[in-house]
Protein backbone atom coordinates (compact mmCIF):
# COMPACT_ATOMS: atom_id res chain seq x y z
CA UNK A 1 0.00 0.00 0.00
CA UNK A 2 1.44 3.75 -1.11
CA UNK A 3 1.80 6.59 1.32
CA UNK A 4 -0.29 8.82 2.35
CA UNK A 5 0.75 12.15 4.37
CA UNK A 6 -1.32 13.92 6.66
CA UNK A 7 -2.23 18.07 6.27
CA UNK A 8 -2.26 17.75 2.45
CA UNK A 9 -4.85 17.61 0.03
CA UNK A 10 -5.48 15.29 -3.03
CA UNK A 11 -6.16 15.49 -6.77
CA UNK A 12 -7.47 12.47 -8.85
CA UNK A 13 -4.59 13.31 -11.13
CA UNK A 14 -2.35 11.89 -7.83
CA UNK A 15 -0.61 15.30 -7.41
CA UNK A 16 -0.67 16.88 -3.56
CA UNK A 17 -1.11 20.23 -1.95
CA UNK A 18 0.27 22.11 0.75
CA UNK A 19 -0.82 25.17 1.62
CA UNK A 20 1.67 27.88 2.82
CA UNK A 21 -0.58 31.61 3.17
CA UNK A 22 -1.66 31.62 -0.01
CA UNK A 23 0.94 29.82 -1.41
CA UNK A 24 0.07 26.03 -3.03
CA UNK A 25 3.25 24.29 -2.53
CA UNK A 26 2.79 21.21 -5.17
CA UNK A 27 4.03 17.47 -5.70
CA UNK A 28 2.60 13.90 -6.52
CA UNK A 29 1.89 11.10 -4.45
CA UNK A 30 3.96 7.92 -3.15
CA UNK A 31 0.90 6.41 -5.32
CA UNK A 32 1.98 8.22 -8.77
CA UNK A 33 5.24 7.87 -8.15
CA UNK A 34 4.94 3.88 -7.27
CA UNK A 35 2.88 3.44 -10.74
CA UNK A 36 5.49 5.76 -12.53
CA UNK A 37 8.44 3.60 -11.90
CA UNK A 38 12.20 5.00 -11.86
CA UNK A 39 12.33 8.56 -13.18
CA UNK A 40 14.34 9.78 -15.37
CA UNK A 41 13.09 13.36 -16.24
CA UNK A 42 11.11 16.01 -14.67
CA UNK A 43 9.76 18.70 -16.67
CA UNK A 44 9.33 22.02 -14.77
CA UNK A 45 7.22 24.93 -16.27
CA UNK A 46 9.25 28.80 -15.96
CA UNK A 47 8.94 31.08 -12.73
CA UNK A 48 6.08 33.65 -13.55
CA UNK A 49 3.81 31.05 -16.27
CA UNK A 50 0.72 30.47 -15.31
CA UNK A 51 -1.95 27.94 -15.25
CA UNK A 52 -5.87 26.88 -14.99
CA UNK A 53 -6.98 24.74 -12.61
CA UNK A 54 -6.41 21.34 -14.22
CA UNK A 55 -4.28 22.54 -17.39
CA UNK A 56 -0.88 20.56 -17.61
CA UNK A 57 2.00 22.20 -15.99
CA UNK A 58 5.04 19.53 -16.66
CA UNK A 59 5.21 15.92 -17.19
CA UNK A 60 7.29 13.52 -15.21
CA UNK A 61 9.15 11.12 -17.17
CA UNK A 62 10.05 6.88 -16.29
CA UNK A 63 12.33 5.14 -18.89
CA UNK A 64 9.02 4.08 -20.55
CA UNK A 65 6.35 6.73 -20.46
CA UNK A 66 6.02 10.13 -19.96
CA UNK A 67 3.00 11.33 -17.53
CA UNK A 68 1.66 14.78 -17.38
CA UNK A 69 1.27 16.96 -14.52
CA UNK A 70 -1.94 18.82 -13.68
CA UNK A 71 -2.12 21.58 -11.13
CA UNK A 72 -5.52 21.33 -8.73
CA UNK A 73 -5.17 25.50 -8.56
CA UNK A 74 -5.24 27.95 -10.85
CA UNK A 75 -2.30 30.85 -10.58
CA UNK A 76 1.61 31.91 -11.13
CA UNK A 77 4.17 29.80 -10.84
CA UNK A 78 6.42 31.59 -8.03
CA UNK A 79 9.24 28.59 -7.67
CA UNK A 80 10.02 25.66 -9.10
CA UNK A 81 12.03 22.87 -7.57
CA UNK A 82 15.20 22.97 -10.41
CA UNK A 83 17.15 20.49 -8.16
CA UNK A 84 14.72 18.01 -9.83
CA UNK A 85 16.35 18.71 -13.41
CA UNK A 86 19.20 17.09 -11.85
CA UNK A 87 17.75 14.65 -9.87
CA UNK A 88 14.52 13.13 -10.58
CA UNK A 89 14.84 10.32 -8.27
CA UNK A 90 14.17 12.60 -5.88
CA UNK A 91 10.62 12.16 -6.14
CA UNK A 92 10.81 8.77 -5.81
CA UNK A 93 12.89 8.49 -2.62
CA UNK A 94 11.00 11.11 -0.55
CA UNK A 95 7.42 12.35 -2.96
CA UNK A 96 6.26 14.66 -0.32
CA UNK A 97 9.23 16.01 0.40
CA UNK A 98 10.84 16.56 -3.35
CA UNK A 99 7.71 19.39 -3.84
CA UNK A 100 7.60 20.22 -7.60
CA UNK A 101 6.22 23.64 -8.36
CA UNK A 102 5.02 26.56 -5.77
CA UNK A 103 1.75 28.22 -7.16
CA UNK A 104 0.35 31.99 -5.66
CA UNK A 105 -3.35 30.61 -5.73
CA UNK A 106 -6.01 33.05 -6.90
CA UNK A 107 -9.07 31.08 -5.48
CA UNK A 108 -8.73 29.75 -2.65
CA UNK A 109 -12.18 27.40 -3.25
CA UNK A 110 -10.78 25.52 -5.75
CA UNK A 111 -9.44 23.43 -3.11
CA UNK A 112 -12.84 22.13 -2.17
CA UNK A 113 -12.79 19.99 -4.98
CA UNK A 114 -9.37 18.34 -3.65
CA UNK A 115 -9.45 15.14 -1.12
CA UNK A 116 -7.88 14.81 2.35
CA UNK A 117 -6.10 11.90 3.04
CA UNK A 118 -8.47 9.61 4.33
CA UNK A 119 -10.68 10.08 1.40
CA UNK A 120 -7.32 9.97 -0.81
CA UNK A 121 -6.20 6.60 0.53
CA UNK A 122 -9.99 5.00 -0.11
CA UNK A 123 -9.60 6.62 -3.94
CA UNK A 124 -6.29 4.88 -4.66
CA UNK A 125 -7.57 1.52 -3.16
CA UNK A 126 -10.58 1.51 -5.66
CA UNK A 127 -8.13 1.71 -9.03
CA UNK B 1 -5.90 -10.04 -18.82
CA UNK B 2 -7.62 -9.78 -21.51
CA UNK B 3 -8.77 -13.02 -22.42
CA UNK B 4 -8.08 -13.47 -26.08
CA UNK B 5 -4.10 -13.41 -25.04
CA UNK B 6 -1.49 -16.27 -25.96
CA UNK B 7 1.04 -17.13 -23.02
CA UNK B 8 4.51 -18.23 -23.73
CA UNK B 9 5.45 -21.57 -21.66
CA UNK B 10 7.54 -19.08 -19.24
CA UNK B 11 4.20 -17.12 -18.22
CA UNK B 12 3.96 -18.62 -14.78
CA UNK B 13 7.21 -18.65 -14.31
CA UNK B 14 6.94 -14.45 -15.17
CA UNK B 15 3.93 -14.11 -12.66
CA UNK B 16 5.72 -16.09 -10.14
CA UNK B 17 8.76 -13.36 -10.42
CA UNK B 18 6.53 -10.49 -9.85
CA UNK B 19 7.18 -9.31 -13.46
CA UNK B 20 5.11 -6.37 -14.25
CA UNK B 21 2.95 -8.19 -17.30
CA UNK B 22 1.21 -6.09 -20.74
CA UNK B 23 0.28 -7.38 -24.06
CA UNK B 24 2.98 -7.51 -26.87
CA UNK B 25 1.98 -8.76 -30.59
CA UNK B 26 -0.85 -10.82 -29.27
CA UNK B 27 0.72 -12.72 -26.00
CA UNK B 28 0.56 -11.64 -22.26
CA UNK B 29 4.29 -10.45 -21.74
CA UNK B 30 7.35 -9.47 -18.95
CA UNK B 31 7.94 -5.56 -19.50
CA UNK B 32 10.06 -6.03 -16.30
CA UNK B 33 10.88 -7.50 -13.08
CA UNK B 34 12.85 -5.52 -11.23
CA UNK B 35 12.89 -2.69 -13.13
CA UNK B 36 14.00 -1.26 -16.78
CA UNK B 37 17.22 0.30 -15.46
CA UNK B 38 18.98 -2.84 -13.60
CA UNK B 39 18.10 -5.29 -16.72
CA UNK B 40 19.67 -3.18 -19.09
CA UNK B 41 22.60 -2.86 -16.83
CA UNK B 42 23.00 -6.52 -16.31
CA UNK B 43 22.91 -6.87 -20.08
CA UNK B 44 25.46 -4.56 -20.71
CA UNK B 45 28.00 -5.26 -18.38
CA UNK B 46 27.02 -8.76 -16.88
CA UNK B 47 24.58 -11.27 -18.59
CA UNK B 48 20.82 -11.02 -18.70
CA UNK B 49 17.77 -13.29 -20.00
CA UNK B 50 14.94 -12.85 -21.94
CA UNK B 51 11.80 -14.74 -22.76
CA UNK B 52 11.19 -14.21 -26.26
CA UNK B 53 9.14 -17.92 -27.12
CA UNK B 54 6.59 -14.81 -28.80
CA UNK B 55 9.07 -15.24 -31.98
CA UNK B 56 8.07 -17.18 -35.00
CA UNK B 57 9.88 -20.51 -36.48
CA UNK B 58 9.03 -21.45 -39.68
CA UNK B 59 11.01 -23.93 -41.49
CA UNK B 60 11.07 -24.06 -44.85
CA UNK B 61 12.58 -27.20 -47.07
CA UNK B 62 12.02 -29.14 -50.52
CA UNK B 63 14.67 -28.93 -53.61
CA UNK B 64 14.04 -25.54 -54.50
CA UNK B 65 13.78 -23.79 -51.14
CA UNK B 66 16.82 -21.72 -51.68
CA UNK B 67 15.17 -20.39 -54.99
CA UNK B 68 12.19 -19.67 -53.28
CA UNK B 69 13.54 -17.67 -49.82
CA UNK B 70 15.46 -15.58 -52.19
CA UNK B 71 12.35 -14.75 -53.98
CA UNK B 72 10.89 -13.42 -50.93
CA UNK B 73 14.01 -12.26 -49.11
CA UNK B 74 16.00 -9.09 -49.67
CA UNK B 75 19.79 -10.26 -48.71
CA UNK B 76 20.82 -13.10 -50.59
CA UNK B 77 21.06 -16.76 -49.23
CA UNK B 78 23.72 -18.04 -51.83
CA UNK B 79 26.71 -17.26 -50.58
CA UNK B 80 25.55 -18.51 -46.82
CA UNK B 81 27.08 -22.57 -45.61
CA UNK B 82 25.02 -24.17 -43.48
CA UNK B 83 25.49 -22.83 -39.78
CA UNK B 84 25.04 -19.14 -40.89
CA UNK B 85 22.44 -16.86 -39.92
CA UNK B 86 21.37 -14.25 -42.13
CA UNK B 87 19.24 -10.85 -41.48
CA UNK B 88 17.29 -9.31 -44.26
CA UNK B 89 13.55 -8.24 -44.79
CA UNK B 90 10.33 -9.44 -46.98
CA UNK B 91 8.56 -6.76 -48.59
CA UNK B 92 5.28 -6.05 -50.73
CA UNK B 93 5.97 -5.22 -54.44
CA UNK B 94 6.36 -1.54 -53.69
CA UNK B 95 8.89 -1.93 -51.31
CA UNK B 96 7.06 -1.80 -48.54
CA UNK B 97 7.52 -4.34 -45.59
CA UNK B 98 6.31 -7.69 -44.23
CA UNK B 99 8.66 -8.40 -41.72
CA UNK B 100 12.10 -8.26 -40.96
CA UNK B 101 13.45 -11.85 -40.31
CA UNK B 102 16.44 -14.38 -39.91
CA UNK B 103 17.34 -17.04 -42.22
CA UNK B 104 19.15 -19.94 -40.19
CA UNK B 105 21.22 -22.58 -43.28
CA UNK B 106 20.80 -25.76 -42.04
CA UNK B 107 22.18 -27.92 -44.26
CA UNK B 108 22.89 -28.44 -47.91
CA UNK B 109 20.03 -30.05 -48.88
CA UNK B 110 17.75 -27.36 -48.69
CA UNK B 111 16.80 -27.33 -45.34
CA UNK B 112 16.25 -23.54 -43.79
CA UNK B 113 14.47 -21.65 -40.20
CA UNK B 114 13.00 -18.54 -40.89
CA UNK B 115 13.04 -16.54 -37.58
CA UNK B 116 10.17 -13.62 -37.66
CA UNK B 117 8.44 -11.37 -35.25
CA UNK B 118 5.73 -12.64 -32.95
CA UNK B 119 3.05 -9.79 -34.37
CA UNK B 120 4.14 -11.12 -38.05
CA UNK B 121 4.07 -15.05 -37.81
CA UNK B 122 0.40 -15.27 -39.05
CA UNK B 123 0.71 -12.64 -41.96
CA UNK B 124 4.34 -14.37 -42.95
CA UNK B 125 2.75 -17.41 -43.19
CA UNK B 126 0.10 -16.29 -44.98
CA UNK B 127 2.37 -14.08 -47.49
CA UNK B 128 4.90 -17.48 -47.55
CA UNK B 129 2.26 -19.76 -48.78
CA UNK B 130 0.49 -17.25 -51.45
CA UNK B 131 3.76 -16.39 -52.95
CA UNK B 132 5.04 -20.65 -53.11
CA UNK B 133 3.39 -21.08 -56.62
CA UNK B 134 5.92 -22.70 -59.29
CA UNK B 135 8.31 -23.43 -56.40
CA UNK B 136 8.63 -27.33 -55.38
CA UNK B 137 8.84 -26.60 -51.43
CA UNK B 138 7.64 -26.86 -47.72
CA UNK B 139 6.49 -24.17 -44.95
CA UNK B 140 5.86 -25.24 -41.87
CA UNK B 141 4.96 -22.73 -38.98
CA UNK B 142 5.97 -24.37 -36.05
CA UNK B 143 6.26 -21.11 -33.81
CA UNK B 144 3.61 -22.66 -31.29
CA UNK B 145 6.27 -25.80 -30.37
CA UNK B 146 9.14 -23.93 -30.12
CA UNK B 147 10.20 -21.74 -27.02
CA UNK B 148 13.17 -19.10 -27.25
CA UNK B 149 15.38 -18.01 -24.33
CA UNK B 150 18.34 -14.77 -25.82
CA UNK B 151 20.95 -15.02 -23.29
CA UNK B 152 22.65 -11.45 -23.72
CA UNK B 153 25.77 -9.83 -22.14
CA UNK B 154 29.55 -9.89 -22.05
CA UNK B 155 29.40 -12.92 -19.83
CA UNK B 156 26.70 -14.92 -21.78
CA UNK B 157 29.53 -17.53 -23.18
CA UNK B 158 30.65 -18.47 -19.74
CA UNK B 159 27.10 -18.33 -18.81
CA UNK B 160 26.21 -21.18 -22.09
CA UNK B 161 29.27 -23.00 -21.09
CA UNK B 162 29.63 -23.10 -16.89
CA UNK B 163 25.59 -23.19 -16.23
CA UNK B 164 24.39 -24.90 -19.14
CA UNK B 165 27.18 -27.48 -19.97
CA UNK B 166 27.06 -26.07 -24.00
CA UNK B 167 30.45 -26.88 -24.33
CA UNK B 168 30.57 -25.70 -28.19
CA UNK B 169 29.18 -22.05 -27.08
CA UNK B 170 32.63 -20.68 -27.54
CA UNK B 171 33.11 -22.29 -31.30
CA UNK B 172 30.19 -19.55 -32.05
CA UNK B 173 30.93 -16.56 -33.83
CA UNK B 174 28.15 -13.87 -34.46
CA UNK B 175 25.54 -14.75 -36.65
CA UNK B 176 26.55 -18.47 -36.63
CA UNK B 177 24.59 -21.58 -34.94
CA UNK B 178 24.48 -25.13 -34.81
CA UNK B 179 21.85 -27.45 -33.82
CA UNK B 180 23.07 -29.95 -30.75
CA UNK B 181 20.91 -31.52 -27.60
CA UNK B 182 20.61 -30.83 -23.81
CA UNK B 183 19.71 -34.06 -21.96
CA UNK B 184 18.89 -35.73 -25.18
CA UNK B 185 16.70 -32.87 -26.28
CA UNK B 186 16.95 -31.24 -29.64
CA UNK B 187 18.43 -27.58 -29.27
CA UNK B 188 19.47 -24.72 -31.81
CA UNK B 189 22.16 -22.21 -30.37
CA UNK B 190 23.08 -19.14 -32.23
CA UNK B 191 25.23 -16.62 -31.54
CA UNK B 192 23.04 -13.43 -32.49
CA UNK B 193 20.72 -11.16 -30.16
CA UNK B 194 19.04 -7.72 -29.81
CA UNK B 195 20.48 -5.80 -27.35
CA UNK B 196 24.21 -4.91 -29.13
CA UNK B 197 25.91 -7.15 -26.55
CA UNK B 198 27.49 -10.72 -27.58
CA UNK B 199 25.13 -12.96 -26.71
CA UNK B 200 22.92 -16.28 -27.52
CA UNK B 201 19.87 -17.56 -28.71
CA UNK B 202 18.34 -20.81 -27.46
CA UNK B 203 15.81 -22.43 -29.40
CA UNK B 204 14.17 -25.82 -28.02
CA UNK B 205 11.00 -27.41 -26.73
CA UNK B 206 8.57 -25.71 -24.90
CA UNK B 207 9.27 -28.06 -22.11
CA UNK B 208 12.76 -27.69 -22.56
CA UNK B 209 12.43 -23.86 -22.61
CA UNK B 210 11.36 -24.11 -19.30
CA UNK B 211 14.08 -26.05 -17.87
CA UNK B 212 16.58 -24.32 -18.94
CA UNK B 213 14.97 -21.05 -18.05
CA UNK B 214 14.77 -22.73 -14.32
CA UNK B 215 18.56 -23.68 -14.77
CA UNK B 216 19.47 -20.57 -15.21
CA UNK B 217 17.09 -18.54 -12.67
CA UNK B 218 19.16 -20.69 -9.75
CA UNK B 219 22.44 -19.76 -11.28
CA UNK B 220 21.64 -16.09 -10.62
CA UNK B 221 20.87 -15.01 -14.28
CA UNK B 222 18.64 -12.12 -14.08
CA UNK B 223 15.63 -12.36 -15.88
CA UNK B 224 14.87 -9.25 -18.16
CA UNK B 225 12.00 -8.01 -19.58
CA UNK B 226 11.05 -6.05 -23.08
CA UNK B 227 11.10 -2.90 -21.76
CA UNK B 228 14.93 -3.19 -21.17
CA UNK B 229 14.71 -5.06 -24.64
CA UNK B 230 13.54 -2.39 -26.43
CA UNK B 231 15.96 0.44 -25.07
CA UNK B 232 18.56 -2.16 -26.16
CA UNK B 233 17.78 -2.85 -29.08
CA UNK B 234 17.25 1.37 -29.89
CA UNK B 235 20.85 2.28 -28.21
CA UNK B 236 22.36 -0.28 -30.62
CA UNK B 237 20.46 1.01 -33.72
CA UNK B 238 18.46 -1.60 -34.07
CA UNK B 239 15.16 -0.87 -35.90
CA UNK B 240 11.95 -2.41 -34.30
CA UNK B 241 9.16 -3.87 -36.78
CA UNK B 242 5.91 -1.71 -36.14
CA UNK B 243 8.16 1.77 -35.36
CA UNK B 244 11.04 2.03 -37.95
CA UNK B 245 9.47 -0.80 -40.39
CA UNK B 246 6.45 -1.12 -42.19
CA UNK B 247 4.28 -1.35 -44.58
CA UNK B 248 4.98 2.36 -45.31
CA UNK B 249 8.52 2.28 -44.13
CA UNK B 250 10.98 0.44 -47.18
CA UNK B 251 14.29 -0.94 -45.91
CA UNK B 252 15.87 2.02 -48.32
CA UNK B 253 14.04 4.37 -45.96
CA UNK B 254 15.39 3.01 -42.79
CA UNK B 255 18.51 2.94 -43.92
CA UNK B 256 18.87 -1.04 -44.29
CA UNK B 257 19.95 -0.90 -48.17
CA UNK B 258 23.40 -2.87 -47.07
CA UNK B 259 20.88 -5.92 -46.53
CA UNK B 260 18.82 -5.65 -50.01
CA UNK B 261 21.23 -7.27 -52.51
CA UNK B 262 20.32 -4.96 -55.73
CA UNK B 263 22.28 -7.08 -58.23
CA UNK B 264 20.35 -10.40 -57.43
CA UNK B 265 18.37 -11.06 -60.76
CA UNK B 266 14.66 -10.50 -58.90
CA UNK B 267 13.56 -10.34 -55.26
CA UNK B 268 9.98 -9.35 -54.75
CA UNK B 269 10.04 -5.09 -54.20
CA UNK B 270 13.32 -4.97 -56.08
CA UNK B 271 12.40 -2.59 -58.67
CA UNK B 272 10.84 0.17 -56.29
CA UNK B 273 13.93 -0.17 -53.92
CA UNK B 274 16.51 -0.18 -56.75
CA UNK B 275 14.53 2.94 -57.63
CA UNK B 276 14.58 4.58 -54.15
CA UNK B 277 18.48 3.80 -53.36
CA UNK B 278 18.97 5.43 -56.79
CA UNK B 279 16.67 8.47 -56.71
CA UNK B 280 16.50 9.02 -53.22
CA UNK B 281 13.77 8.71 -50.66
CA UNK B 282 10.80 10.54 -49.54
CA UNK B 283 11.83 9.97 -46.00
CA UNK B 284 14.83 8.81 -44.06
CA UNK B 285 15.59 7.48 -40.56
CA UNK B 286 18.07 9.25 -38.70
CA UNK B 287 19.42 9.29 -35.28
CA UNK B 288 18.79 12.80 -33.56
CA UNK B 289 20.48 13.80 -30.20
CA UNK B 290 19.03 16.51 -27.97
CA UNK B 291 21.35 19.32 -25.84
CA UNK B 292 18.79 19.32 -23.25
CA UNK B 293 17.35 16.09 -21.12
CA UNK B 294 13.91 16.51 -22.16
CA UNK B 295 13.04 13.13 -23.33
CA UNK B 296 11.98 12.44 -27.17
CA UNK B 297 8.99 9.83 -27.74
CA UNK B 298 7.46 8.04 -30.64
CA UNK B 299 5.08 10.50 -32.54
CA UNK B 300 6.44 14.14 -31.05
CA UNK B 301 7.17 16.04 -34.48
CA UNK B 302 10.75 16.97 -35.77
CA UNK B 303 11.44 20.04 -36.79
CA UNK B 304 13.38 22.42 -38.32
CA UNK B 305 15.22 25.25 -36.65
CA UNK B 306 12.77 27.96 -38.39
CA UNK B 307 9.72 25.77 -36.99
CA UNK B 308 8.67 23.77 -39.98
CA UNK B 309 7.72 20.37 -39.43
CA UNK B 310 9.74 17.76 -41.27
CA UNK B 311 9.52 14.80 -39.56
CA UNK B 312 8.20 12.42 -36.81
CA UNK B 313 9.84 10.79 -33.48
CA UNK B 314 9.91 7.16 -34.27
CA UNK B 315 11.56 5.86 -31.32
CA UNK B 316 13.36 7.84 -27.92
CA UNK B 317 15.05 7.66 -24.94
CA UNK B 318 16.76 9.29 -22.26
CA UNK B 319 19.35 6.68 -23.41
CA UNK B 320 20.54 4.63 -20.02
CA UNK B 321 23.59 3.12 -21.11
CA UNK B 322 24.63 6.65 -22.69
CA UNK B 323 23.00 8.85 -20.15
CA UNK B 324 21.85 11.48 -23.32
CA UNK B 325 18.44 11.94 -24.64
CA UNK B 326 18.06 10.42 -28.48
CA UNK B 327 15.37 9.52 -30.81
CA UNK B 328 15.44 7.62 -34.31
CA UNK B 329 13.00 9.82 -36.86
CA UNK B 330 11.47 9.82 -40.09
CA UNK B 331 12.39 12.96 -41.90
CA UNK B 332 12.40 14.59 -45.16
CA UNK B 333 15.22 13.46 -46.84
CA UNK B 334 17.37 16.53 -47.54
CA UNK B 335 17.49 16.74 -43.83
CA UNK B 336 19.24 13.36 -42.95
CA UNK B 337 23.14 14.35 -43.83
CA UNK B 338 24.90 13.73 -40.14
CA UNK B 339 25.30 17.18 -38.44
CA UNK B 340 22.04 18.69 -40.17
CA UNK B 341 19.81 20.82 -36.84
CA UNK B 342 16.91 19.48 -35.96
CA UNK B 343 14.51 19.96 -33.31
CA UNK B 344 12.00 17.67 -31.20
CA UNK B 345 8.76 19.17 -30.35
CA UNK B 346 8.61 17.86 -26.75
CA UNK B 347 4.34 18.72 -25.06
CA UNK B 348 4.72 22.89 -24.83
CA UNK B 349 8.44 23.13 -25.72
CA UNK B 350 10.82 23.10 -28.90
CA UNK B 351 14.09 20.95 -28.21
CA UNK B 352 17.29 21.75 -30.46
CA UNK B 353 19.01 18.63 -31.69
CA UNK B 354 21.62 17.45 -34.44
CA UNK B 355 21.45 14.27 -36.35
CA UNK B 356 23.88 11.96 -35.73
CA UNK B 357 24.68 8.16 -36.35
CA UNK B 358 21.40 5.79 -35.47
CA UNK B 359 24.17 3.26 -33.93
CA UNK B 360 24.27 5.24 -30.68
CA UNK B 361 26.27 2.62 -28.88
CA UNK B 362 29.00 1.13 -29.68
CA UNK B 363 27.96 -2.93 -30.24
CA UNK B 364 30.30 -5.06 -28.59
CA UNK B 365 29.76 -8.68 -30.95
CA UNK B 366 31.82 -11.45 -31.18
CA UNK B 367 33.48 -11.30 -34.94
Amino acid sequence: MSKVLEGLLYSESHEWVRMEGDIAVIGVSDYAQHSMGALTYVDLPEVGDTFEQGESFGALESVKAASELYTPVSGEVTEVNEELEDEPEAVNNDPYGAWIIKIAVEDKSQLDALMGPEAYNTYTESL
Amino acid sequence: MENNLKTTPLHSSHVSLGALMSPFAGYDMPIQYKGIIEEHNAVRHEVGMFDVSHMGEIFVSGPDSEKYINHLFTNDIRPMTPGKVLYGMFCYPDGGVVDDLLVYKRDEEGNYLLVVNAANIDKDYEWMLSNKEGFDVTVDNQSEVWGQIAVQGPLSEKTLVEVLGIMRAPELTFYTFFEGTLDGEPVIVSRTGYTGEDGFELYASNEMTVRIWKRLLAAGVLPCGLGCRDTLRFEAGLPLYGDELSPEITPIMAGLGMFCKLDKDEFIGKDVLAAQKANGVPRKLVGIELQDKAIPRAGYPVETPEGEVVGVVTTGYRSISLDKSICFALVEGKYAPLGTPLCVHIRKKVFPGVTVKKRFYQTNYKK
